[in-house]
């Protein structure tokens, strides 16, 4: 435990957690070492691990199911009933009845994962798709373009902001959620929250620190990805606007 | 009685532990879901659902007043609105997970630490949308406004905030219901709530099932007082679908 009689005993804590995670401790249990910069690799590598396969899945389930359906402009109730539902659906809830009925294992933290992930996917590129002005679409298949140069060539393009947001709100959840993977039996940085009898309180803030730095991180190289994937026209034209 | 169920969930007790527990064999058998044996014992979940409640009901409250204050500010004085959607930025990118366990230096471990994490994530939200609520009032209509001899604030009150109120009531309903079940995860930083009744038995099913209904039931409840909330405070709205 932290010495209470620390002056600036909150500074103190933080302090020990970066201690944690540079060098590491001895655990509180007494023994072995816990924490130390291989571990926490280890531990934040695990968590882009699920993260990336919950995502990969979920964007190969949500992403053409939401070009086809607001390309064609079908089944609006269910594009948008499942965001918000999505949004409802408890997280510790779904990894605890995925543990409990798959089993623990890297294959029940990914489903778990990718049930997040789909919902501001599927509703963020239907929506994309839809609020193409419907004169532009008209324009591209007079210009002779087939349903799929429509799809990939106008309202794709014209979509990638808020196609982007929904993979990103994705994400930052996706990687927030495998924090607690542990419970299914997967350890990410949630085992430092999950094993607090070993770890002690250095560990926890060590876990928020290392969490919160994952998301910004993965923020960050989505946002470069949006620019990369933002057409050159298109940001001439808000150059110009 | 954390102990106990640490205990349990790490399948240690001895099997005639349960022996005079009504609920021996759903909890023996983890994996069988027993709806009888959820509405027998439903009294269980009062307390944490009413913990759930206060989890979200305050930093909703707390988040919008913030946030409906930084908006009107953003509103009047341009120069703020780079800064603060800057600030709300970030904010919104650090989990409210990650955010209980960097708060907890400062605030310790309960659901003081739980309370606030939340609120950052919910006024993220309120921001934005009561800005561009805000923002997105047309032109035209501010200019009427002045023509028919209003102050800016009176400007505001009477024009600019009854037309925003669709986009902040919608902004409201995204924070709560993510908020209902964002709160679940304070059951890790000793905050209460309905995440007690999962975890550490996440193996035990059917209270994990009943919680997870509980949860949707809470979302789908407060979103509807929400929608009708926001019906009575637009009657014009009616008025122009109806023709």
């Amino acid at each position: 435990m932290i010495d209470p009689h620390l002056p600036l005993s909150f500074l103190g804590l933080f302090g020990h957690a970066i201690n944690f995670i540079l060098h590491g401790q001895e655990a509180e249990t007494g023994g072995i070492h816990v924490g130390g910069p291989e571990k926490m690799a280890e531990l934040a590598l695990t968590q882009l691990k699920v993260t990336g396969l919950a995502m990969g899945l979920g964007l190969a389930i949500a992403f053409p199911a939401g070009v086809l359906l607001g390309h064609y402009g079908r089944g609006e109730l269910l594009a948008v009933g499942i965001g918000n539902v999505g949004r409802a659906l408890p997280e510790l809830v779904i990894i605890a009845i995925a543990a409990t009925t798959i089993g623990v294992g890297l294959l029940s933290v990914t489903l778990a994962l990718t049930i997040l992930a789909v919902p501001p996917i599927l509703t963020n590129t239907f929506v994309a798709m839809r609020q193409v002005d419907r004169g532009v679409v008209d324009a591209a298949r007079g210009m002779g373009m087939t349903p799929l140069e429509q799809i990939a060539r106008v309202e794709l393009p014209l979509g990638v902001p808020t196609i982007m947001g929904g993979i990103r709100t994705a994400t930052i959840n996706v990687v927030a959620t495998a924090t607690i993977a542990p419970l299914a039996g997967v350890l990410t940085l949630g085992d430092l929250i999950i094993s607090r009898g070993a770890n002690g309180d250095a560990g926890l803030v060590a876990a928020g620190i290392c969490v919160a730095l994952l998301a910004l991180i993965l923020e960050g190289l989505l946002a470069v990805l949006q620019r990369l994937l933002t057409s050159p026209g298109m940001k001439l034209a808000r150059a110009t606007a | 009685m954390t102990s106990f169920r640490l205990i349990a969930a790490a399948g240690q007790l001895p099997q005639d532990f349960f022996q005079n527990r009504a609920h021996k064999t759903c909890i023996q058998e983890q994996g069988t879901v027993c709806p009888g044996w959820a509405l027998d014992h439903i009294g269980e979940w009062v307390t944490p659902t009413l913990q759930h409640i206060v989890l979200v009901a305050v930093p909703v409250a707390c988040g919008f007043v913030v946030a409906f204050g930084m908006a009107l500010l953003a509103h009047r004085r341009r120069w703020l609105v780079a800064p603060f959607l800057g600030v709300s930025d970030v904010l919104f990118t650090i989990p409210s997970f990650a955010l209980f366990y960097i708060l907890l230096p400062l605030t310790g471990l309960g659901r003081t630490t739980a309370i606030i994490a939340l609120t950052a994530y919910t006024l993220v939200i309120l921001f934005r949308n009561t800005y561009s609520g805000l923002s997105n009032v047309p032109e035209e209509v501010k200019d009427a406004g002045r023509g028919m001899g209003l102050t800016e604030r009176q400007l505001l009150w009477r024009v600019e905030l009854p037309l925003a109120v669709p986009e902040i009531i919608g902004g409201l309903r995204i924070a709560t219901v993510s908020t209902v079940a964002l709160a679940t995860l304070a059951v890790f930083i000793n905050g209460g709530g309905l995440g007690v009744k999962v975890y550490p038995d996440i193996s035990f099913l059917t209270g994990v099932l009943t919680t997870g209904i509980i949860l949707l039931a809470l979302a789908f409840v407060l979103d509807v007082a929400l929608v009708i909330a926001q019906r009575l405070a637009t009657p014009w709205l009616r008025v122009a679908q109806s023709r």
